[in-house]
């Protein structure tokens, strides 16, 4: 082969592999994106039903239960306009509480419940998750609406 | 009177830097030789400023002076000594203090140990550092004064944050901003080169060993925040893929292809725009990491409208730097000349291969961790990005760069020989696949994964003692090899033990969550793990329940482990402190989850058997030693106080 041959050869595997990269990258991009839902899009069908997704919103006071085995956990999501049932095994973490802020990802449960498999309350006491803080305020803007 | 005399000082600062960036570089310009000279008294006298503030706002954490209103919020009057100090840079006021010092350090550190480096270039690169400096100080005393008073003054403090009360987090920030800024110095010389147009192999060596400091600073930043996210989060996770992390990893994969590509044009005159771009692109990605943490954009990019100065400067300051410095670029770049042709199978193509796939790898992260971002601000809906896509990208990316890594070193320069690599490495690999298809089976089967990660730890060891022994053959003795090969071997053995250990962790380790009784015990991995129970116990600036989990193997009792769950006292905040048991082999780690009745009789306790985890840290801690080792060579040394009587023509060899 002749060394301009060679380098020829060289730019085009080059770039094919870049190419593959990108394919590679982009694809995995598109099947992990999470997207978020708050309770009031979830009751109103838009969330995917065989997809991991996002809820966030308040933990409703008084609804956290604990089954038999102590570590399955049951708790009501609410935006203040809808609420959703959450399902949870494992141990919750530092900051989960009643009437604080919260965010779990999962998916839709044949029961109707979020069968979630993880659950987010952050590093500090008085902070929001912003994608809770954000149902919260979607579901005030909808209601406004409503009495307006 | 302290918090005052320190805002004077940075103000001192901020103008010494102005006189810094200013004179030098018009001096540079005009060859005039009084105002170069200014450089290096510019910046020394502003890094002592930097640091009197500095040791100002230490001093009113450490004297608990509330009337300071960052201390107040972020200090507590029963916090230990220790944690009051590095309270100092645990706000984003302080934290951007702390920049500011560690650029003064470094800038302090070019002007002492450039001696013999050309006046001009001097010049321009304290200059440039100069111009980063006053940015940095104007941005302070514009937007984030650290020295506001609170009037009224505060009764005591709101306390720092539990999580960052961990002796990991003492040495974290200092670590990652030595890597972060030490960047600076390689961006300054860059920008340096370009404005003199004297882009060559003499500006790569000097730029080499401060390149490859930083980069062993920000690699051991970068391994303490794992460590301490391991040790304090409670999750028993050491990477999480989190845009924190993400926003220092970036710089650090280009700094890694910044360091491999600055090789090749100091020892080949080659890839000479391509280490510029690189450079530029290292410290951009630096200062957008530390916006990124630091301006409270990742909680919420709203955070920026409820302080518009703060989010207008920041975005100013990227675009300036960013767009300034690639302005430059592409005015200079094309008067570069090119260096020397090599073959398709070279040391300088393999070079070339590992840049191409660490810059993938750098574009795969910035794109996960910026896209959620930019979604959101533009009001297109809230989406997360989490590690099964960052895992789904990496993992293939980085096989063959580990491949390579291996091959890399032992080709020449210009042309080398495949069928020749064959002979040399045909057992090498031969061994590293069979211990990677054999080893998965002696412990729990055929595990793809497994198998993949084994050869490329095995491969990488095995290629690194054949560089040693071709070296040896050739008469060399040990002890007489350059320390710079001795630092790339050792950092490279380092990432084979870290992907070893990886691996290991990744695949093989148990984790189990129990609900447990005063007695209860659970078994994993041979351990059991038996529960006897929590006691209260005070801490200096909290409360604790204190569990006892006693560990036993065949019935031997082995250890104690006393894991906590602790209420801070100032901030009511619950925080789970782990307890682990650390050996070479495989660490044992126990968390208390909450009490599951009133007595506090009943726990959810987590329990980890996590095996080689601390190869990770080993393995982390060779790539430090290695750079620090490859930075000390004698030859950056010689090859500089050669240069410096002959000037420019040395800068041919």
């Amino acid at each position: 082969m002749k060394s301009r041959h060679k380098k020829l050869l060289v730019i085009v595997l080059g770039l094919a592999g870049l190419g593959i990269a990108a394919a590679l990258i982009l694809n995995a991009f598109q099947s992990n994106l999470v997207f978020f839902f708050s309770p009031t899009e979830v009751a109103a069908g838009k969330a995917p039903a065989d997809r991991a997704f996002r809820i966030g919103g308040l933990v409703e006071a008084g609804s956290v239960k604990r089954e038999g085995d102590g570590l399955t956990t049951r708790f009501i999501v609410t935006d203040t306009a809808k609420t959703m049932s959450v399902v949870y095994k494992g141990i919750l973490p530092d900051l989960f509480k009643e009437g604080k802020g919260v965010v779990a990802e999962g998916k839709l449960g044949a029961d109707g419940a979020f069968a979630a498999t993880q659950v987010l309350a952050k590093h500090d006491e008085n902070y929001m998750p912003p994608e809770a803080a954000q149902a919260l305020e979607q579901a005030a803007k909808a209601q406004k609406s409503v009495v307006q | 009177m302290i918090p005052e005399l320190g805002h004077f000082a940075l103000i001192i600062a901020l103008l010494l830097a102005l006189t810094q960036a200013i004179l030098p570089l018009i001096g540079a310009q005009r060859g005039n030789l009084t105002l170069m000279a200014v450089a290096r008294p510019a910046a020394q006298g502003q890094f002592v400023f930097v640091a009197l503030a500095f040791g100002c706002l230490a001093w009113s954490f450490l004297h608990n002076d509330f009337s300071v209103e960052n201390v107040a919020r972020n200090s507590f009057s029963q916090l230990p000594e220790i944690y009051r100090f590095t309270a100092t840079w645990g706000s984003h006021e302080g934290s951007m203090l702390l920049w500011a010092l560690i650029l003064g350090f470094w800038t302090t550190a070019v002007s002492v140990f450039s001696r013999h480096l050309p006046d001009d270039m001097v010049a321009r690169v304290i200059g440039i550092m100069g111009l980063v400096s006053t940015g940095f100080l104007a941005f302070l005393l514009t937007t984030s004064n650290p020295f506001l008073r609170l009037l009224p003054a505060a009764a005591d403090g709101r306390d720092m944050n539990p999580l960052l009360q961990d002796p990991g987090m003492v040495i974290h920030p200092p670590m990652l901003y030595m890597g972060y800024v030490g960047f600076s110095v390689a961006f300054a010389f860059a920008i340096a080169a370009l404005l003199s147009g004297r882009l060559d192999a003499a500006w790569a060596r000097w730029s080499r060993p401060w390149t490859t400091v930083a980069w062993a600073f920000l690699t051991l930043g970068i391994a303490l925040g794992s460590w301490w996210a391991y040790n304090e989060l409670g999750w028993g996770g050491w990477w999480f893929w989190d845009p924190t992390e993400n926003a220092s990893f970036m710089p650090w994969i280009a700094g890694t292809a910044l360091i491999h590509s600055l090789a090749v044009t100091e020892k080949r005159g080659a890839f000479k725009a391509w280490t510029v771009l690189l450079a530029l692109t290292a410290f951009s990605l630096s200062l957008l990491g530390t916006f990124l943490v630091r301006s409270g954009v990742l909680s919420s990019v709203h955070a920026f409208a409820t302080d518009p100065a703060r989010g207008a400067f920041i975005l100013g300051f990227l675009v300036v730097v960013i767009g300034g410095s690639l302005a430059l670029f592409a005015w200079r770049a094309p008067r570069m000349l090119t260096g020397g042709a090599f073959n398709w199978f070279s040391r300088e193509a393999m070079l070339l291969a590992n840049n191409v796939i660490l810059l993938a790898a750098m574009g795969s992260v910035l794109l996960g961790t910026l896209y959620p971002l930019l979604m959101d601000a533009l009001g297109m809906g809230k989406i997360s990005v989490g590690p099964p896509y960052f895992n789904a990208v990496f993992v293939p990316l980085m096989a063959p760069a580990l491949f390579l890594m291996g091959v890399g070193p032992l080709t020449r320069w210009k042309e080398s020989s495949l069928p020749d690599m064959v002979t040399r490495l045909k057992w090498a690999l031969a061994i590293a696949v069979a211990t990677g298809l054999l080893l998965p089976l002696t412990l729990k089967g055929f595990n793809p994964w497994a198998t993949l990660g084994f050869t490329l730890a095995v491969w990488i060891t095995l290629t690194v003692l054949i560089g040693f022994r071709e070296r040896l053959k050739t008469g060399a003795r040990l002890t007489r090899l350059p320390r710079a090969f001795w630092g790339m071997q050792l950092a490279h053995l380092g990432l084979a033990w870290g992907v070893a250990g990886i691996t290991l962790v990744a695949n093989y380790q148990e984790e189990r969550d129990v609900r447990m009784n005063v007695g209860d015990h659970t078994t994993m991995a041979g351990y059991t793990f038996t529960f006897q129970g929590t006691t209260e116990r005070m801490g200096p600036n909290y409360r604790a329940a204190r569990g006892t989990v006693e560990v036993s193997r065949d019935g031997k009792k082995l250890f104690t482990l006393h894991p906590e769950k602790r209420i801070y006292n100032a901030s009511g905040m619950p925080m789970t402190e782990a307890a682990i048991h650390p050996n070479f082999f495989r660490d044992v780690y126990v968390a208390l989850g909450e009490p599951l009745d009133e007595e506090a009789k009943s726990w959810a306790v987590r329990v980890f058997h996590k095996p080689f985890i601390n190869w990770l840290w080993i393995g982390g801690l060779m790539l430090v030693i290695g750079g620090f080792l490859a930075a000390s060579d004698r030859r950056y040394r010689i090859a500089v106080k050669a240069a410096a009587p002959a000037g420019a023509a040395a800068q041919g060899a």
